[in-house]
């Protein structure tokens, strides 16, 4: 295959915001989560848990609340005291309302769906109802003496529970009025806190309200009669959060020392028709405060503090024992934050607020496999831009995603209505060139830009249709790709012969020609023949693509874990074939090397890889981002006692 | 259309195949299990879809196995042969090939033949058969030639004809070729000549028949590679005329294999064969799946490994060996459609579709007159079926064992319990076995001449026993001092108390010698410790110990000195195990055993010291054994782990502490584990320093390699 000279580069100082709040929908397989930063992800979890969604956030925007409702209608609720909707076609906020009750620490979506609760700092929890266009202020419960932390509603949707410091009130809905208020014990070990904090309430259908606390308890109340059934002490720390299973047969807690407790309803002996709630699984997978849980009907989710997404299958609960019973831990975003100019060697870093400029370095030496070579001249951080709002042209204003041409001549645009448009460049202004319009009747933004390096073609994918290319130069649509089950994770055109390479969640590769309006032979080759079992089971999406300029058969695909180039000339691997070969042949001769040789090249030496390309036909560029550098820069978690230390 | 699954292998147990390949393959009485025959001694019971062995039975060094194992089906016995004439009937339970039913013959066996729903037929060289009832009730009976001279048998097949068995048999003299068909319900034996025409210089290499109404369809593989048919009558027009009956051999597929090569045949179904053999002379052997009917090959499968030219076929798996390990290949063969069939044919001769009809001359004989004297409806009763008794279908199996527990004799018992077992496996199958085995131990308790040794033992075979199951078991096994039962017990029971233990250990050191040499012992634990080269190793090993460690800065000079002055004496010492292979077999089942610290120290306070000094001897020469590699491990298939020595040393010092140290036999041995425990501690406080060095050269190198921000490297992409 051949020498590359790496830049590897891991001055890319990317740490993700702490994950605050997951929302789990059910209907559509879906998973909402909100970060520190504003920023709300939507993760597909039946296309691979890919990251399909994502609204950047803003530091005036902290959200403390999550929830889906009527369906597929996502709400946010934050310390701002602000209502937000997102319009999950556009990718773009669709109305903020404000709630005038202060900052809002919770939010639960009422049983059917038609009625939001948000409890304020202030003590009140106020009812709103969802109408199809907007949400609707109805009216206020009683107000409590401080801040209402944590919201759940009864099944039935008569009753709330609302937990707030020191105290757990339950609301009837029609009346408005507290019904019980249930005072929680603020000792914890003999010691008395200064003040208990109910993080987290679950209402069962039985009438148990289940209440998660800042002195590590898990208590079970009779909302019925207001009195304490049960408590299970279970961190030395603050249990941040609960989520319970739609069937209430199980339960999930996270605390603040990283532990997710799984508690399930059993039978108290077998066969006997009495169950007992009973702690059955401990999870460490987290460092840091776990602030968030969801239960999916497969599996436990959690997020936190420590930034990673860990998504724990259920294995009684999964039907197949296939690479989907993996745990799975989600660290980067399933998008590009990295783009690099080839010719003058820059790379440009995204951040959510402001971007860097580097120049990559030189060597003069050389060396053999290896080696790390002395440097003539070290990286440049160049310039850094930060965010900075002034007059746009109105298309420009929501753009989901931004190209350049080769020659930097024009700008592409994905505004979030749909449609697409050209900017010609001029010297420092630009000029409106064309708009392709939104296919009829669709308003999905398009989140996936490619251009062909003539400049000829664009092609653009949203997160369910087809990829759709254009002709530029034609400025009218050339082709549609067919639709295919699985998100595109990846989109390039291949120079000279056009060929559109697509990359699903699935981890299916596909390499349409433009100019011919079809698949081409190699792809038609490797469909029929099938990928790799272990190319189809990696866990993280390629993010990227890219081309050999000399080699027209080589394509580069990276993903987290892995990069690989593959080479359209050489045979398919099949399932008996080594995909991964870590080690370099050693004293095979050429006719085996050859004979097991196939097409796909792989290397995992660098991980976790957020971007590598091809600067010219002998040098790679890799942007690492070692996990120890992200947990150097988080808070320090809750030091706990180890024995012998 | 006929279609060949995915091969798998039957565990890689190397067989002892020569270079002629297996024996045989044969069925069994229970479905997918299969009795495989390898070319030496040793008979292999397979349960296919398991992959994986049920029992292994082989002949003592210096006899050979000289016809395929064969399973009875009215009885379920197997049968073999060894050394040609001697017999050899035995069943599951048996472990021991050379303490089962031995039956030795007057003449020379060729093969024996079961099918189910008939007694084995055994065919003798000479071609003679015999009923296998009727050769037992009289084994050294005159047997009578009945081909000639220098005739020699090249195949047989037994059949099932209408409810009547049939035996067809080919010969060989000089190139010339027989077949015999045997008949049983009219004892007539037809003789049929082959000659062989223009072909008369290709040798006939591989033979398969199967029936066709009232023909028997005689398939030969010729060497030229041509598959051909013969249709023998199974009931001779006239036999008692001297005319020669007409058969007629026609060709039925052309060039399947290249000739040459040790290629087999095997009829799959009416209109299917499988052939082993390179298609083409230089090419790879191939299996592959004919269409006699459309002449077509229906599929094909390279095994590259080469075969040893032998084909079997049951249900739907054909085995064969592959190189040197038996593979089974599942074949499928759905309804076929004529273009399924015609589809794969790969080299499209025209005229290849025809058949073409050779008309053969079948010289006939008229049949030598074999007065036979085998098939008498079988005077001797099986032996198995004598004692069956009157079963009531209403009650349960279980219960029906347990009222015979009760009042029968140990032999019927064990008879009803083997035919118990052998049913399907219920749900609460282990609590049905703890049952069973409470009803034996209570009738043990109340009859103290009753001790139903065999059933109890197939009982804890079963693998589903635990000492809760069946809490008496133990105890009176150690009051019949049944040692290979309690070895038996500590291996598959999870959860004995401490206190059995350690009476087991009581017994099992107690025991004499003479008596243990009597007891047959599961030996897996223990390899052959006491080897000669043994002691130059030693040595070895001990200087090795002296140059682990630096002498002036440690301070353990004096047991340094101490060991250079004698390592001779420890050598000597230590070398040899302290116990026989078998008890120490024993003693590894109680290291092997599961204990829990507390609760075992007082019983261990109860040994007598001499005992407790010879356990702790055989516990220090383990130790001393396991020093001798690198790993850290025993030899053997499942030893004692260093682990378990260790906490049995620190066990048995605990527990008997002052009885060591005032007794003077054990004064030399406590002194040379301790000098070998402090010479040990030495290695261990070198190797921390060592381990400390490498962790900060590995840390070095990390962070070397991590650190940088930035880098260029070269990378090579393989």
């Amino acid at each position: 295959m051949g020498e590359f000279k790496v830049h590897r580069v891991r001055f890319f100082n990317y740490v993700p915001s702490g994950i605050r709040c997951v929302a789990y929908n059910n209907q559509s397989n879906r998973l909402a989560v909100s970060r520190t930063d504003g920023t709300v992800e939507i993760y597909n979890l039946s296309a691979n848990y890919f990251q399909e969604k994502f609204f950047p956030g803003h530091e005036s925007r902290a959200t403390e609340a999550l929830c889906w409702a009527k369906g597929q209608r996502l709400f946010s609720a934050g310390l701002n005291g602000e209502i937000i909707e997102y319009d999950l076609q556009a990718l773009d906020i669709k109305y903020s309302m404000d709630a005038f009750g202060g900052p809002i620490w919770s939010m639960a979506a009422s049983p059917s769906g038609s009625q939001l609760l948000v409890g304020c700092e202030d003590g009140s929890v106020k009812l709103f109802q969802i109408n199809p266009d907007k949400i609707q202020f109805e009216r206020n419960f009683d107000r409590q003496k401080s801040r209402i932390l944590s919201l759940s509603w009864h099944p039935s949707g008569t009753h709330i529970a609302a937990g707030s410091i020191d105290y757990i009130s339950v609301f009837d809905i029609k009346s408005g009025s507290a019904v019980h208020k249930m005072l929680v014990d603020r000792q914890y070990m003999g010691v008395s806190k200064r003040k208990c904090i109910i993080w987290g309430v679950a209402f069962l259908s039985d009438g148990t309200v289940i209440s998660v606390d800042s002195a590590g308890k898990v208590q079970f109340w009779d909302s019925a009669t207001g009195t304490l059934v049960k408590t299970h002490l279970v961190a030395n720390a603050d249990v941040q959060s609960i989520a319970v299973s739609d069937q209430e047969d199980s339960f999930v807690v996270g605390t603040a020392e990283g532990t997710v407790f799984h508690f399930q309803l059993v039978s108290v002996t077998s066969n006997s028709s009495e169950k007992q709630w009973v702690r059955t699984k401990p999870f460490q997978h987290h460092t840091h405060d776990v602030r968030t849980v969801a239960h999916s009907p497969t599996a436990l989710i959690s997020g936190g503090t420590d930034t990673h997404l860990v998504i724990r299958p259920l294995m009684e609960k999964v039907e197949v024992k296939n690479y989907d019973a993996a745990l799975r831990k989600i660290t980067f975003p399933h998008r590009r934050l990295i783009s690099c100019s080839k010719k003058r060697q820059l790379l440009l870093f995204q951040f959510s607020h402001h971007l860097d400029l580097w120049r990559l370095g030189s060597t003069v030496a050389t060396g053999k496999h290896g080696d790390t070579l002395p440097l003539s001249k070290d990286a440049d951080h160049l310039l850094q831009l930060k965010t900075k709002v002034s007059k746009m042209p109105a298309c420009l204003r929501s753009a989901v995603q931004i190209m350049f041409s080769e020659d930097s001549t024009k700008l592409f645009v994905a505004s979030n209505q749909g449609s697409l448009h050209i900017l010609r460049l001029l010297e420092g202004s630009f000029k409106h060139l064309h708009t392709f319009q939104a296919q009829s009747g669709t308003v999905e933004s398009m989140c996936l830009l490619a251009v062909s390096p003539d400049g000829n073609w664009l092609a653009a994918s949203g997160t369910s249709a087809g990829v759709h290319v254009y002709s530029v130069k034609r400025l009218k649509l050339h082709c549609t790709v067919p639709a295919y089950n699985f998100p595109v994770t990846a989109l390039a055109i291949a120079p000279k012969t056009n060929n559109l390479v697509i990359a699903h969640s699935d981890q299916q590769i596909f390499e349409y020609s433009i100019p011919d309006k079809q698949y081409t032979e190699w792809s038609r080759a490797i469909q029929k023949q099938g990928f790799h079992h272990h190319w189809l089971q990696r866990d993280t999406p390629i993010t990227h693509i890219g081309f050999h300029p000399k080699r027209p058969a080589h394509i580069l695909l990276h993903d987290a874990y892995m990069f690989c180039i593959i080479d359209k000339s050489l045979p398919l691997p099949n399932d008996k074939t080594l995909l991964y070969n870590p080690l370099p042949p050693t004293n095979e001769s050429d006719v085996i090397r050859r004979r097991t040789a196939h097409a796909f090249k792989i290397s995992k030496k660098y991980k976790p890889l957020l971007f590598m390309d091809l600067l010219d036909e002998g040098t790679l560029v890799a942007v690492e981002r070692p996990l120890d550098d992200i947990i150097a820069q988080l808070p320090p978690p809750i030091k706990k006692k180890k024995f012998g230390t | 259309m006929a279609a060949l699954e995915e091969e798998f292998t039957l565990s890689a147990v190397p067989l002892g195949a020569g270079p002629d390949g297996l024996l045989g393959v044969e069925q069994c009485d229970k479905t997918d299990q299969f009795l495989i025959t390898d070319g030496g001694r040793t008979v292999i019971l397979y349960k296919v879809s398991d992959q994986k062995p049920l029992g292994s039975w082989s002949v003592k060094q210096g006899q050979v196995i000289t016809c395929p194992a064969v399973c009875n089906f009215q009885t379920g016995e197997y049968i073999v042969v060894h050394d040609s004439k001697v017999l050899r009937l035995w069943t599951n339970e048996d472990v021991n090939l050379d303490k089962v039913f031995k039956a030795t013959l007057s003449a020379e066996v060729y093969r024996i033949h079961s099918i189910p729903g008939t007694e084995p037929l055994v065919l003798f060289k000479e071609g003679a058969v015999r009923g296998l009832e009727a050769l037992l009730a009289e084994p050294q009976q005159k047997i009578e030639t009945v081909i000639s001279d220098e005739e020699v048998i090249k195949w047989t097949k037994f059949f099932m004809v209408f409810r009547h068995p049939a035996l067809i048999f080919i010969t060989e003299k000089h190139g010339n070729y027989f077949a015999y068909v045997q008949k049983f319900n009219s004892s007539v034996l037809s003789k049929y000549t082959l000659l062989l025409g223009q072909e008369e210089n290709f040798v006939i290499q591989s033979f398969t028949a199967s029936l066709d109404r009232k023909f028997i369809s005689l398939l030969s593989l010729s060497s030229d590679g041509c598959i051909y048919e013969t249709l023998i009558p199974i009931h001779p027009s006239d036999p008692e005329k001297n005319q020669q009956p007409r058969v007629v051999r026609s060709l039925l597929l052309k060039t399947v294999v290249s000739g040459n090569a040790r290629n087999a045949l095997s009829v799959l179904d009416q209109d299917h064969v499988a052939v082993l053999g390179p298609p083409l002379p230089a090419s790879k052997e191939c299996l592959s799946i004919w269409n006699t009917k459309f002449q077509t090959l229906q599929v094909s499968k390279e095994l590259p490994q080469g075969t040893s030219g032998q084909l079997w076929y049951y249900g739907e798996h054909l085995f064969m060996l592959h190189g040197k390990i038996l593979t089974v290949i599942p074949y499928k063969c759905e309804m076929s459609s004529l273009a399924g069939a015609l589809g794969k044919l790969k080299h499209g001769q025209d005229s290849g579709t025809q058949t073409m009809p050779h008309f053969v001359n079948w010289e006939t004989s008229q049949g030598y007159g074999l007065e036979s004297k085998n098939s008498e409806p079988s005077k001797r009763i099986l032996r198995r079926r004598t004692i069956e008794p009157s079963v009531q279908p209403e009650v349960p199996a279980s219960q029906q064992l347990l009222s015979i527990i009760k009042k029968d004799s140990e032999k019927h018992i064990e008879i009803e319990l083997r035919k118990f077992l052998a049913t399907k496996r219920t749900p609460d199958f282990h609590t049905v076995i703890g049952d069973i085995a409470i009803g034996l131990l209570e009738r043990c308790k109340t009859e103290p001449s009753f001790y139903p040794r065999n059933s109890l033992m197939q009982l804890i075979q079963m693998h589903v026993l635990s000492y809760s199951l069946c809490p008496g078991l133990m105890e009176v096994a150690l009051e019949k001092t049944d040692i290979q039962m309690l070895q038996l017990c500590l291996q598959q029971f999870p959860d004995i108390p401490e206190a059995v233990t350690c009476a087991c250990l009581k017994m099992f050191l107690s025991i004499g010698d003479d008596n243990l040499q009597e007891i047959d012992v599961n030996m897996e634990s223990v390899s052959d410790y006491s080897d000669a080269v043994q002691d130059e190793k030693m040595e070895e090993q001990m200087g090795i110990l002296q140059n682990g460690f630096n002498p002036e800065e440690d301070n353990c000079d004096n047991c340094d000195k101490e060991l250079s002055k004698k390592p001779q004496k420890t050598v000597e010492e230590t070398t040899s195990c302290p116990v026989i292979p078998k008890r120490a077999a024993l003693l590894n089942a109680v290291l092997h055993s599961a204990y829990s610290e507390s609760f075992l120290l007082p019983h261990l306070k109860d040994i007598p010291a001499q005992h407790i000094t010879l356990f702790l001897q055989y516990l220090y020469f383990l130790y001393l054994k396991c020093n001798e590699n690198a790993t850290m491990t025993l030899p053997g298939i499942h030893p004692p782990t260093l682990n378990q020595i260790m906490d049995w040393i620190c066990l048995l010092l605990d527990a008997n502490f002052t009885v060591l140290v005032m007794i003077p036999e054990a004064k030399s041995l406590l002194l040379s584990l301790y000098k070998f425990v402090k010479s040990q501690i030495c290695i261990c406080s070198e190797l921390n320093k060592i381990e400390v060095s490498f962790r900060e050269l590995k840390k070095l190198n990390q962070e070397k390699n991590n650190r940088e921000l930035y880098s260029i490297e070269v990378l090579e992409l393989f």
